[in-house]
Protein backbone atom coordinates (compact mmCIF):
# COMPACT_ATOMS: atom_id res chain seq x y z
CA UNK A 1 0.00 0.00 0.00
CA UNK A 2 1.71 3.60 -0.95
CA UNK A 3 1.44 6.36 1.98
CA UNK A 4 0.18 9.25 0.71
CA UNK A 5 2.77 11.99 1.28
CA UNK A 6 2.10 15.25 2.40
CA UNK A 7 2.69 18.18 -0.35
CA UNK A 8 2.48 21.64 0.72
CA UNK A 9 0.00 23.66 -1.50
CA UNK A 10 3.22 26.10 -1.60
CA UNK A 11 5.16 23.28 -3.28
CA UNK A 12 2.34 21.84 -5.59
CA UNK A 13 1.49 25.44 -7.22
CA UNK A 14 5.04 26.48 -7.72
CA UNK A 15 5.40 22.34 -9.44
CA UNK A 16 2.49 22.40 -12.05
CA UNK A 17 3.78 26.43 -12.73
CA UNK A 18 7.55 24.83 -13.49
CA UNK A 19 5.76 22.00 -15.71
CA UNK A 20 3.47 24.81 -17.47
CA UNK A 21 6.61 26.70 -17.92
CA UNK A 22 8.72 24.51 -18.86
CA UNK A 23 6.17 22.98 -22.36
CA UNK A 24 5.98 27.02 -22.81
CA UNK A 25 9.44 27.45 -23.24
CA UNK A 26 10.26 24.87 -25.36
CA UNK A 27 8.20 26.70 -28.30
CA UNK A 28 9.30 29.70 -30.26
CA UNK A 29 8.37 32.97 -29.46
CA UNK A 30 5.42 34.80 -30.89
CA UNK A 31 6.02 38.70 -30.93
CA UNK A 32 3.30 41.41 -30.63
CA UNK A 33 3.91 44.94 -32.04
CA UNK A 34 1.53 47.82 -31.80
CA UNK A 35 1.79 50.50 -34.86
CA UNK A 36 -0.02 53.59 -35.91
CA UNK A 37 -2.52 51.38 -37.83
CA UNK A 38 -3.33 48.95 -35.43
CA UNK A 39 -1.27 45.17 -33.63
CA UNK A 40 0.72 43.01 -35.29
CA UNK A 41 1.65 39.54 -34.61
CA UNK A 42 4.66 37.35 -35.75
CA UNK A 43 6.28 33.84 -35.21
CA UNK A 44 8.60 31.84 -37.13
CA UNK A 45 6.20 29.06 -38.34
CA UNK A 46 6.48 27.44 -41.40
CA UNK A 47 3.37 25.72 -40.98
CA UNK A 48 0.79 27.13 -43.60
CA UNK A 49 -2.17 25.52 -42.03
CA UNK A 50 -1.26 25.15 -38.15
CA UNK A 51 -2.02 28.87 -36.90
CA UNK A 52 -0.81 30.47 -33.86
CA UNK A 53 -2.06 33.33 -34.94
CA UNK A 54 -5.98 33.85 -35.57
CA UNK A 55 -9.12 35.65 -35.81
CA UNK A 56 -11.27 36.07 -33.19
CA UNK A 57 -14.04 38.94 -34.09
CA UNK A 58 -13.89 42.15 -36.20
CA UNK A 59 -11.53 43.78 -34.03
CA UNK A 60 -10.03 40.95 -32.19
CA UNK A 61 -6.98 38.29 -32.50
CA UNK A 62 -5.90 35.58 -30.67
CA UNK A 63 -1.86 34.87 -30.24
CA UNK A 64 -0.68 31.70 -28.76
CA UNK A 65 2.69 29.53 -27.14
CA UNK A 66 2.71 26.36 -26.21
CA UNK A 67 0.44 23.06 -26.96
CA UNK A 68 -1.34 23.00 -30.23
CA UNK A 69 -4.28 20.72 -29.00
CA UNK A 70 -5.06 23.34 -25.88
CA UNK A 71 -4.56 26.63 -27.22
CA UNK A 72 -6.38 25.53 -30.67
CA UNK A 73 -9.43 24.46 -27.82
CA UNK A 74 -9.03 27.82 -26.37
CA UNK A 75 -9.37 29.35 -29.84
CA UNK A 76 -12.14 27.81 -30.94
CA UNK A 77 -14.18 28.64 -27.81
CA UNK A 78 -13.60 32.22 -27.86
CA UNK A 79 -14.69 32.71 -31.58
CA UNK A 80 -18.12 30.76 -30.17
CA UNK A 81 -17.59 32.99 -27.20
CA UNK A 82 -17.62 36.13 -29.36
CA UNK A 83 -19.57 34.95 -31.86
CA UNK A 84 -22.99 33.96 -29.40
CA UNK A 85 -22.27 37.47 -28.08
CA UNK A 86 -22.43 39.53 -31.37
CA UNK A 87 -25.31 37.21 -32.85
CA UNK A 88 -27.17 37.91 -29.36
CA UNK A 89 -26.32 41.53 -29.07
CA UNK A 90 -24.59 43.13 -31.12
CA UNK A 91 -21.45 43.52 -33.33
CA UNK A 92 -19.69 46.14 -31.20
CA UNK A 93 -20.75 44.17 -27.74
CA UNK A 94 -18.01 41.82 -28.26
CA UNK A 95 -14.89 43.10 -26.39
CA UNK A 96 -11.23 42.06 -25.83
CA UNK A 97 -11.52 42.57 -22.36
CA UNK A 98 -14.49 40.54 -22.23
CA UNK A 99 -12.60 37.73 -23.80
CA UNK A 100 -9.65 38.15 -21.97
CA UNK A 101 -11.60 37.67 -18.74
CA UNK A 102 -12.98 34.36 -19.90
CA UNK A 103 -9.66 33.45 -21.00
CA UNK A 104 -8.72 34.33 -17.40
CA UNK A 105 -10.87 32.64 -15.14
CA UNK A 106 -10.47 29.05 -17.51
CA UNK A 107 -6.98 28.50 -17.43
CA UNK A 108 -7.34 29.75 -13.80
CA UNK A 109 -9.58 27.05 -12.76
CA UNK A 110 -7.83 24.74 -14.80
CA UNK A 111 -4.26 25.86 -12.81
CA UNK A 112 -5.29 25.35 -9.33
CA UNK A 113 -8.02 22.18 -9.70
CA UNK A 114 -6.42 19.34 -8.68
CA UNK A 115 -7.68 16.81 -11.13
CA UNK A 116 -6.67 18.43 -14.49
CA UNK A 117 -3.00 19.07 -15.50
CA UNK A 118 -2.82 22.83 -16.06
CA UNK A 119 -2.43 24.26 -19.69
CA UNK A 120 0.88 24.51 -21.02
CA UNK A 121 -0.27 27.76 -23.30
CA UNK A 122 0.46 31.79 -22.79
CA UNK A 123 -2.11 33.66 -25.05
CA UNK A 124 -2.21 37.01 -26.43
CA UNK A 125 -5.52 38.77 -27.34
CA UNK A 126 -5.82 42.17 -28.96
CA UNK A 127 -8.30 44.67 -29.35
CA UNK A 128 -8.17 47.57 -32.02
CA UNK A 129 -10.04 50.83 -31.48
CA UNK A 130 -10.67 53.61 -33.49
CA UNK A 131 -7.21 55.27 -32.61
CA UNK A 132 -3.80 53.96 -31.47
CA UNK A 133 -4.81 55.03 -28.15
CA UNK A 134 -7.96 52.79 -27.66
CA UNK A 135 -5.35 49.88 -28.49
CA UNK A 136 -5.43 46.88 -26.14
CA UNK A 137 -3.12 43.65 -25.61
CA UNK A 138 -3.52 41.51 -22.85
CA UNK A 139 -1.01 39.18 -22.01
CA UNK A 140 -2.89 35.25 -20.25
CA UNK A 141 0.06 32.94 -18.59
CA UNK A 142 -1.11 29.46 -18.22
CA UNK A 143 -2.30 30.21 -14.02
CA UNK A 144 -4.87 32.47 -15.35
CA UNK A 145 -3.16 35.87 -15.11
CA UNK A 146 -3.59 38.70 -17.18
CA UNK A 147 -1.20 41.33 -17.90
CA UNK A 148 -2.13 44.60 -19.82
CA UNK A 149 0.63 45.36 -21.98
CA UNK A 150 1.71 48.38 -24.15
CA UNK A 151 4.03 48.93 -27.28
CA UNK A 152 5.18 45.91 -27.59
CA UNK A 153 4.91 42.06 -26.00
CA UNK A 154 6.90 38.43 -26.35
CA UNK A 155 6.09 35.18 -24.91
CA UNK A 156 7.58 31.70 -25.99
CA UNK A 157 11.12 30.43 -25.62
CA UNK A 158 13.52 33.09 -25.76
CA UNK A 159 11.23 35.79 -24.91
CA UNK A 160 13.89 37.43 -22.43
CA UNK A 161 16.23 38.02 -25.42
CA UNK A 162 13.26 38.91 -28.51
CA UNK A 163 11.97 41.13 -25.28
CA UNK A 164 15.56 42.55 -24.73
CA UNK A 165 16.09 43.56 -28.22
CA UNK A 166 12.75 45.13 -28.99
CA UNK A 167 13.10 47.02 -25.29
CA UNK A 168 15.89 48.66 -26.65
CA UNK A 169 14.56 49.84 -30.90
CA UNK A 170 10.72 50.03 -29.84
CA UNK A 171 9.54 53.40 -31.26
CA UNK A 172 5.52 54.19 -31.04
CA UNK A 173 3.38 55.43 -33.92
CA UNK A 174 5.90 53.64 -36.06
CA UNK A 175 4.65 52.47 -39.61
CA UNK A 176 3.66 48.70 -40.53
CA UNK A 177 6.24 48.41 -42.22
CA UNK A 178 8.50 49.55 -40.02
CA UNK A 179 7.03 47.12 -36.95
CA UNK A 180 7.04 43.96 -39.74
CA UNK A 181 10.93 45.04 -39.77
CA UNK A 182 11.54 45.46 -36.19
CA UNK A 183 9.03 42.16 -35.29
CA UNK A 184 11.18 40.05 -37.84
CA UNK A 185 14.63 41.43 -36.35
CA UNK A 186 13.07 40.73 -33.33
CA UNK A 187 12.40 37.11 -34.05
CA UNK A 188 15.41 36.18 -35.66
CA UNK A 189 17.86 37.65 -32.66
CA UNK A 190 19.51 35.94 -30.20
CA UNK A 191 22.74 36.16 -27.91
CA UNK A 192 25.21 34.72 -30.31
CA UNK A 193 24.10 36.25 -33.89
CA UNK A 194 21.20 37.71 -35.86
CA UNK A 195 19.30 35.15 -38.78
CA UNK A 196 17.43 36.81 -41.26
CA UNK A 197 14.12 34.37 -41.21
CA UNK A 198 13.08 33.46 -44.79
CA UNK A 199 9.52 34.72 -45.59
CA UNK A 200 7.99 31.79 -45.92
CA UNK A 201 8.53 30.31 -42.28
CA UNK A 202 7.27 33.59 -40.90
CA UNK A 203 3.25 34.13 -39.61
CA UNK A 204 2.74 37.44 -39.54
CA UNK A 205 -0.78 39.08 -39.21
CA UNK A 206 -2.13 42.29 -38.38
CA UNK A 207 -5.19 43.73 -36.74
CA UNK A 208 -5.47 46.60 -39.09
CA UNK A 209 -7.43 49.95 -38.28
CA UNK A 210 -7.23 51.47 -41.85
CA UNK A 211 -9.74 48.15 -43.55
CA UNK A 212 -12.67 49.26 -44.92
CA UNK A 213 -14.19 45.91 -44.38
CA UNK A 214 -15.43 45.68 -40.25
CA UNK A 215 -13.15 42.43 -39.56
CA UNK A 216 -9.44 44.08 -39.33
CA UNK A 217 -7.60 40.70 -39.21
CA UNK A 218 -5.47 39.88 -42.32
CA UNK A 219 -2.58 37.74 -42.90
CA UNK A 220 0.65 38.88 -44.42
CA UNK A 221 1.83 36.31 -46.73
CA UNK A 222 5.18 35.58 -47.92
CA UNK A 223 4.89 37.89 -50.91
CA UNK A 224 3.65 40.75 -48.93
CA UNK A 225 6.14 40.37 -46.37
CA UNK A 226 8.74 40.39 -48.85
CA UNK A 227 7.34 43.42 -50.34
CA UNK A 228 7.70 45.13 -46.78
CA UNK A 229 10.92 43.50 -45.40
CA UNK A 230 12.85 44.44 -47.82
CA UNK A 231 16.17 43.34 -48.97
CA UNK A 232 17.81 41.77 -45.96
CA UNK A 233 20.30 39.51 -47.29
CA UNK A 234 20.48 35.74 -47.07
CA UNK A 235 17.95 34.29 -45.62
CA UNK A 236 18.51 31.15 -43.53
CA UNK A 237 15.86 28.20 -42.10
CA UNK A 238 15.67 27.59 -38.31
CA UNK A 239 18.74 25.21 -37.56
CA UNK A 240 16.82 21.92 -36.09
CA UNK A 241 18.31 21.87 -33.16
CA UNK A 242 18.32 25.02 -32.08
CA UNK A 243 16.62 26.34 -28.36
CA UNK A 244 13.15 26.18 -29.66
CA UNK A 245 13.52 22.75 -30.38
CA UNK A 246 12.92 20.76 -33.67
CA UNK A 247 8.76 20.81 -33.89
CA UNK A 248 6.66 23.46 -33.92
CA UNK A 249 4.85 24.29 -30.02
CA UNK A 250 5.84 21.36 -27.44
CA UNK A 251 7.29 18.72 -29.51
CA UNK A 252 10.89 18.12 -28.37
CA UNK A 253 11.09 15.13 -29.91
CA UNK A 254 11.86 13.14 -26.64
CA UNK A 255 8.73 11.94 -24.68
CA UNK A 256 6.03 14.08 -26.08
CA UNK A 257 3.54 13.34 -28.96
CA UNK A 258 4.33 14.59 -32.23
CA UNK A 259 2.01 17.98 -32.13
CA UNK A 260 2.70 20.08 -35.26
CA UNK A 261 4.36 18.48 -38.44
CA UNK A 262 7.17 21.23 -39.02
CA UNK B 1 -23.25 34.92 -18.62
CA UNK B 2 -22.86 34.35 -14.88
CA UNK B 3 -19.86 32.43 -14.95
CA UNK B 4 -17.18 34.21 -15.98
CA UNK B 5 -15.36 30.61 -17.33
CA UNK B 6 -15.83 29.40 -20.64
CA UNK B 7 -18.53 26.81 -20.70
CA UNK B 8 -17.37 23.30 -21.17
CA UNK B 9 -19.12 23.20 -24.40
CA UNK B 10 -17.28 25.72 -25.64
CA UNK B 11 -14.15 24.17 -24.91
CA UNK B 12 -15.15 20.56 -26.79
CA UNK B 13 -14.16 20.13 -30.32
CA UNK B 14 -17.32 19.30 -32.68
CA UNK B 15 -19.07 21.19 -34.98
CA UNK B 16 -17.78 23.84 -36.86
CA UNK B 17 -21.56 25.52 -37.93
CA UNK B 18 -22.65 28.40 -35.76
CA UNK B 19 -26.46 27.63 -35.92
CA UNK B 20 -25.28 23.71 -34.89
CA UNK B 21 -23.76 24.97 -31.52
CA UNK B 22 -26.63 27.86 -30.90
CA UNK B 23 -29.21 24.49 -31.05
CA UNK B 24 -26.97 23.12 -28.50
CA UNK B 25 -26.47 25.71 -26.04
CA UNK B 26 -29.08 28.51 -26.87
CA UNK B 27 -31.67 27.26 -28.89
CA UNK B 28 -34.21 29.91 -28.29
CA UNK B 29 -31.67 32.19 -30.04
CA UNK B 30 -32.43 30.29 -33.16
CA UNK B 31 -35.28 32.26 -35.23
CA UNK B 32 -36.96 28.95 -36.23
CA UNK B 33 -37.21 27.83 -32.76
CA UNK B 34 -39.57 30.56 -31.46
CA UNK B 35 -43.22 29.63 -30.53
CA UNK B 36 -45.72 31.07 -32.61
CA UNK B 37 -49.41 30.78 -30.43
CA UNK B 38 -51.30 28.96 -32.16
CA UNK B 39 -55.05 29.81 -33.31
CA UNK B 40 -55.60 33.09 -34.65
CA UNK B 41 -52.48 33.42 -36.51
CA UNK B 42 -53.15 31.67 -39.97
CA UNK B 43 -53.00 34.10 -42.82
CA UNK B 44 -53.42 36.95 -40.38
CA UNK B 45 -49.61 37.09 -39.01
CA UNK B 46 -48.65 38.09 -42.26
CA UNK B 47 -50.58 41.35 -41.82
CA UNK B 48 -49.35 41.91 -38.67
CA UNK B 49 -45.65 42.26 -39.57
CA UNK B 50 -43.78 43.99 -42.30
CA UNK B 51 -43.26 41.82 -45.95
CA UNK B 52 -40.44 42.30 -47.80
CA UNK B 53 -41.41 42.10 -51.39
CA UNK B 54 -38.87 42.22 -54.83
CA UNK B 55 -35.42 40.69 -54.87
CA UNK B 56 -34.03 40.37 -58.45
CA UNK B 57 -30.54 39.00 -59.41
CA UNK B 58 -28.67 38.62 -62.51
CA UNK B 59 -25.00 36.95 -63.79
CA UNK B 60 -22.86 38.66 -66.15
CA UNK B 61 -19.09 37.65 -67.38
CA UNK B 62 -17.22 39.08 -64.05
CA UNK B 63 -20.09 38.15 -61.73
CA UNK B 64 -23.46 38.62 -60.44
CA UNK B 65 -25.59 41.45 -59.57
CA UNK B 66 -27.93 41.83 -56.76
CA UNK B 67 -30.82 44.17 -55.89
CA UNK B 68 -33.95 44.68 -54.08
CA UNK B 69 -36.33 47.63 -53.90
CA UNK B 70 -36.86 49.94 -50.42
CA UNK B 71 -40.52 49.03 -49.73
CA UNK B 72 -41.94 46.93 -46.76
CA UNK B 73 -45.59 46.70 -46.39
CA UNK B 74 -48.35 45.07 -43.88
CA UNK B 75 -51.38 44.65 -45.46
CA UNK B 76 -52.48 47.67 -47.28
CA UNK B 77 -50.06 49.97 -45.30
CA UNK B 78 -46.79 50.21 -46.10
CA UNK B 79 -44.61 49.51 -43.81
CA UNK B 80 -41.32 51.20 -44.16
CA UNK B 81 -40.00 53.14 -47.35
CA UNK B 82 -36.13 52.45 -46.94
CA UNK B 83 -36.13 49.54 -45.54
CA UNK B 84 -32.70 47.39 -47.03
CA UNK B 85 -33.09 43.79 -47.98
CA UNK B 86 -30.02 43.01 -49.75
CA UNK B 87 -27.50 42.01 -47.52
CA UNK B 88 -23.39 40.84 -48.37
CA UNK B 89 -23.43 37.26 -46.74
CA UNK B 90 -19.59 37.39 -46.39
CA UNK B 91 -17.19 38.83 -49.24
CA UNK B 92 -18.29 36.87 -52.38
CA UNK B 93 -22.00 36.33 -51.83
CA UNK B 94 -25.13 38.41 -51.16
CA UNK B 95 -28.58 37.43 -49.44
CA UNK B 96 -31.91 39.27 -50.42
CA UNK B 97 -34.84 38.79 -48.28
CA UNK B 98 -38.57 38.65 -49.30
CA UNK B 99 -41.54 37.82 -46.89
CA UNK B 100 -41.68 38.54 -43.24
CA UNK B 101 -38.85 41.20 -42.95
CA UNK B 102 -38.19 40.43 -38.76
CA UNK B 103 -37.53 36.90 -38.97
CA UNK B 104 -35.68 37.41 -42.67
CA UNK B 105 -33.29 39.97 -41.42
CA UNK B 106 -32.55 37.90 -38.08
CA UNK B 107 -32.24 34.61 -40.83
CA UNK B 108 -29.65 36.72 -42.48
CA UNK B 109 -27.84 37.87 -39.45
CA UNK B 110 -27.97 34.38 -38.59
CA UNK B 111 -26.57 32.91 -42.02
CA UNK B 112 -24.00 36.10 -41.99
CA UNK B 113 -22.65 34.65 -38.35
CA UNK B 114 -22.50 31.05 -39.57
CA UNK B 115 -20.18 31.82 -42.79
CA UNK B 116 -18.04 33.59 -40.96
CA UNK B 117 -18.02 31.61 -37.87
CA UNK B 118 -17.09 28.60 -40.32
CA UNK B 119 -14.00 30.58 -41.86
CA UNK B 120 -12.56 31.49 -38.46
CA UNK B 121 -12.79 27.62 -36.97
CA UNK B 122 -12.07 26.06 -40.26
CA UNK B 123 -9.75 28.27 -41.94
CA UNK B 124 -11.40 28.50 -45.24
CA UNK B 125 -14.37 29.45 -46.63
CA UNK B 126 -17.47 27.25 -47.34
CA UNK B 127 -17.48 26.36 -51.10
CA UNK B 128 -20.66 28.61 -53.08
CA UNK B 129 -22.85 25.10 -53.27
CA UNK B 130 -21.63 24.71 -49.10
CA UNK B 131 -23.05 27.94 -48.09
CA UNK B 132 -26.30 27.54 -50.72
CA UNK B 133 -26.87 24.44 -48.72
CA UNK B 134 -26.78 25.95 -44.86
CA UNK B 135 -28.94 28.77 -46.00
CA UNK B 136 -31.51 26.10 -46.96
CA UNK B 137 -30.98 24.65 -43.72
CA UNK B 138 -31.94 27.19 -42.27
CA UNK B 139 -34.87 27.46 -44.09
CA UNK B 140 -36.29 24.67 -42.97
CA UNK B 141 -35.98 25.60 -39.42
CA UNK B 142 -38.82 28.19 -40.29
CA UNK B 143 -40.78 25.74 -41.33
CA UNK B 144 -42.95 25.84 -38.33
CA UNK B 145 -43.48 29.95 -38.79
CA UNK B 146 -43.85 29.31 -42.81
CA UNK B 147 -46.94 27.52 -42.13
CA UNK B 148 -48.48 30.19 -39.94
CA UNK B 149 -47.99 32.37 -42.48
CA UNK B 150 -44.41 33.93 -41.17
CA UNK B 151 -42.47 32.54 -44.34
CA UNK B 152 -39.29 33.76 -45.73
CA UNK B 153 -37.80 33.43 -49.15
CA UNK B 154 -34.54 34.79 -49.60
CA UNK B 155 -32.62 34.36 -52.76
CA UNK B 156 -28.86 33.67 -52.85
CA UNK B 157 -26.17 34.83 -55.21
CA UNK B 158 -22.16 35.06 -54.86
CA UNK B 159 -19.12 34.71 -57.04
CA UNK B 160 -18.19 31.13 -57.07
CA UNK B 161 -14.39 31.22 -57.28
CA UNK B 162 -13.75 27.51 -58.20
CA UNK B 163 -15.45 28.14 -61.61
CA UNK B 164 -14.88 31.65 -61.83
CA UNK B 165 -18.86 32.70 -62.36
CA UNK B 166 -21.48 33.81 -60.55
CA UNK B 167 -24.20 31.35 -59.51
CA UNK B 168 -27.94 32.27 -58.37
CA UNK B 169 -29.75 29.91 -55.70
CA UNK B 170 -33.81 30.20 -55.34
CA UNK B 171 -35.54 28.57 -52.33
CA UNK B 172 -38.82 27.60 -50.98
CA UNK B 173 -40.68 27.85 -47.50
CA UNK B 174 -39.63 23.58 -47.48
CA UNK B 175 -35.91 24.66 -47.55
CA UNK B 176 -35.75 23.33 -51.18
CA UNK B 177 -32.62 25.04 -52.93
CA UNK B 178 -33.00 25.50 -56.38
CA UNK B 179 -29.75 26.88 -59.00
CA UNK B 180 -31.08 28.98 -61.49
CA UNK B 181 -29.49 29.98 -65.16
CA UNK B 182 -28.87 33.73 -65.94
CA UNK B 183 -31.33 35.50 -64.09
CA UNK B 184 -33.99 35.06 -61.19
CA UNK B 185 -36.51 37.10 -58.82
CA UNK B 186 -38.22 36.20 -55.95
CA UNK B 187 -41.25 38.20 -53.64
CA UNK B 188 -44.78 39.82 -54.73
CA UNK B 189 -43.42 41.07 -57.77
CA UNK B 190 -41.31 38.81 -59.19
CA UNK B 191 -43.21 38.05 -61.66
CA UNK B 192 -43.23 40.94 -63.42
CA UNK B 193 -39.80 41.67 -62.54
CA UNK B 194 -39.08 38.29 -64.29
CA UNK B 195 -40.89 38.88 -66.98
CA UNK B 196 -38.81 42.50 -67.62
CA UNK B 197 -35.78 40.76 -67.67
CA UNK B 198 -36.70 37.83 -69.85
CA UNK B 199 -36.96 40.56 -72.84
CA UNK B 200 -33.84 42.75 -71.50
CA UNK B 201 -31.24 40.32 -70.08
CA UNK B 202 -28.87 39.12 -72.31
CA UNK B 203 -25.82 36.87 -71.84
CA UNK B 204 -23.11 39.61 -73.13
CA UNK B 205 -24.02 42.03 -70.27
CA UNK B 206 -21.24 44.41 -68.61
CA UNK B 207 -21.20 45.09 -65.11
CA UNK B 208 -23.11 48.20 -65.85
CA UNK B 209 -25.14 46.88 -68.33
CA UNK B 210 -26.47 44.11 -65.95
CA UNK B 211 -26.96 47.22 -63.33
CA UNK B 212 -29.49 48.68 -65.49
CA UNK B 213 -31.25 45.63 -66.42
CA UNK B 214 -31.98 44.86 -62.66
CA UNK B 215 -33.28 48.25 -62.53
CA UNK B 216 -35.50 48.39 -65.13
CA UNK B 217 -37.00 44.81 -64.01
CA UNK B 218 -37.61 46.55 -60.14
CA UNK B 219 -38.70 49.31 -61.92
CA UNK B 220 -41.74 46.93 -63.57
CA UNK B 221 -42.17 45.14 -60.64
CA UNK B 222 -43.53 48.00 -58.97
CA UNK B 223 -45.10 49.47 -61.95
CA UNK B 224 -47.44 45.91 -61.68
CA UNK B 225 -47.08 45.58 -58.07
CA UNK B 226 -48.47 47.68 -55.04
CA UNK B 227 -45.97 45.77 -52.40
CA UNK B 228 -43.39 46.92 -54.02
CA UNK B 229 -41.57 50.57 -54.10
CA UNK B 230 -40.32 52.18 -57.19
CA UNK B 231 -37.56 54.80 -57.27
CA UNK B 232 -38.83 57.55 -55.02
CA UNK B 233 -37.93 60.76 -56.33
CA UNK B 234 -38.89 63.21 -53.73
CA UNK B 235 -37.14 61.41 -50.94
CA UNK B 236 -34.09 60.32 -53.54
CA UNK B 237 -34.62 56.40 -51.90
CA UNK B 238 -33.38 53.92 -54.67
CA UNK B 239 -32.69 50.16 -54.75
CA UNK B 240 -29.82 48.69 -52.98
CA UNK B 241 -27.80 47.03 -55.77
CA UNK B 242 -25.15 44.88 -54.72
CA UNK B 243 -22.51 43.87 -57.30
CA UNK B 244 -20.31 40.96 -56.78
CA UNK B 245 -16.79 39.73 -58.84
CA UNK B 246 -13.93 37.93 -58.42
CA UNK B 247 -12.52 40.98 -55.95
CA UNK B 248 -15.46 40.48 -53.68
CA UNK B 249 -18.95 42.00 -53.11
CA UNK B 250 -19.70 45.58 -52.71
CA UNK B 251 -22.87 48.12 -52.58
CA UNK B 252 -22.88 50.31 -55.34
CA UNK B 253 -23.20 53.67 -53.55
CA UNK B 254 -26.66 55.28 -53.45
CA UNK B 255 -25.39 58.29 -56.08
CA UNK B 256 -24.53 55.44 -58.62
CA UNK B 257 -27.73 53.76 -58.22
CA UNK B 258 -29.39 57.21 -58.52
CA UNK B 259 -28.03 57.92 -61.76
CA UNK B 260 -28.90 54.73 -63.35
CA UNK B 261 -32.41 54.72 -62.30
CA UNK B 262 -32.25 58.87 -63.25
CA UNK B 263 -31.80 57.19 -66.63
CA UNK B 264 -34.13 54.68 -66.47
CA UNK B 265 -37.03 57.29 -65.52
CA UNK B 266 -35.55 59.30 -68.16
CA UNK B 267 -36.93 56.39 -70.39
CA UNK B 268 -39.76 55.62 -69.30
CA UNK B 269 -41.02 59.43 -69.49
CA UNK B 270 -40.73 59.08 -73.62
CA UNK B 271 -42.18 55.57 -73.10
CA UNK B 272 -44.07 54.32 -70.12
CA UNK B 273 -44.02 50.75 -70.51
CA UNK B 274 -39.84 50.76 -71.05
CA UNK B 275 -37.51 49.65 -73.85
CA UNK B 276 -39.09 47.58 -76.83
CA UNK B 277 -37.29 43.73 -77.60
CA UNK B 278 -37.00 43.15 -80.92
CA UNK B 279 -40.48 40.79 -81.96
CA UNK B 280 -38.05 38.03 -83.58
CA UNK B 281 -34.48 37.48 -82.62
CA UNK B 282 -32.24 39.68 -85.00
CA UNK B 283 -35.08 41.75 -86.35
CA UNK B 284 -35.70 45.51 -85.87
CA UNK B 285 -37.00 47.23 -82.54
Amino acid sequence: MSMPFYVSPEQLMKDRADFARKGIGRGRSVVAVQHADGVLFATENPSQALHKVSEIYDRIAFAAVGRYNEFENLRIAGVRLADMRGYAYDRRDVTGRGLANAYAQTLGTIFSSGGEKPYEVELFVAEIGDTAADDQLYRLTYDGQVADEHGFAVMGGAADVVGGYLEERYTEGASLADAVRLAVAALGHTDADDRVIPATDLEVAVLDRTRSQPRKFTRLRAARLDELLGERGPAEHAPADAAGGPGADGSDGSDEPPIAPV
Amino acid sequence: MRDPRLPAAFLQPGTSSFSDFLADQAPDLLPGRRAVPQGHAGGQAGDLAPHGTTIVAATFGGGVVMAGDRRATMGNIIAQRDIEKVFPADEFSAVGIAGSAGIAVEMVRLFQTELEHYEKIEGTTLSMDGKANRLAALIRGNLGMAMQGLAVVPLFAGYDLASDSGRIFSYDVTGGRYEETAFHSVGSGSLFARGSLKKLYRADLDESGCVTAVVQALYDAADDDSATGGPDLTRRIFPVVQVITADGGRRLADADVAAVADQVIAGRMARPDGPVAPLVEGGQA
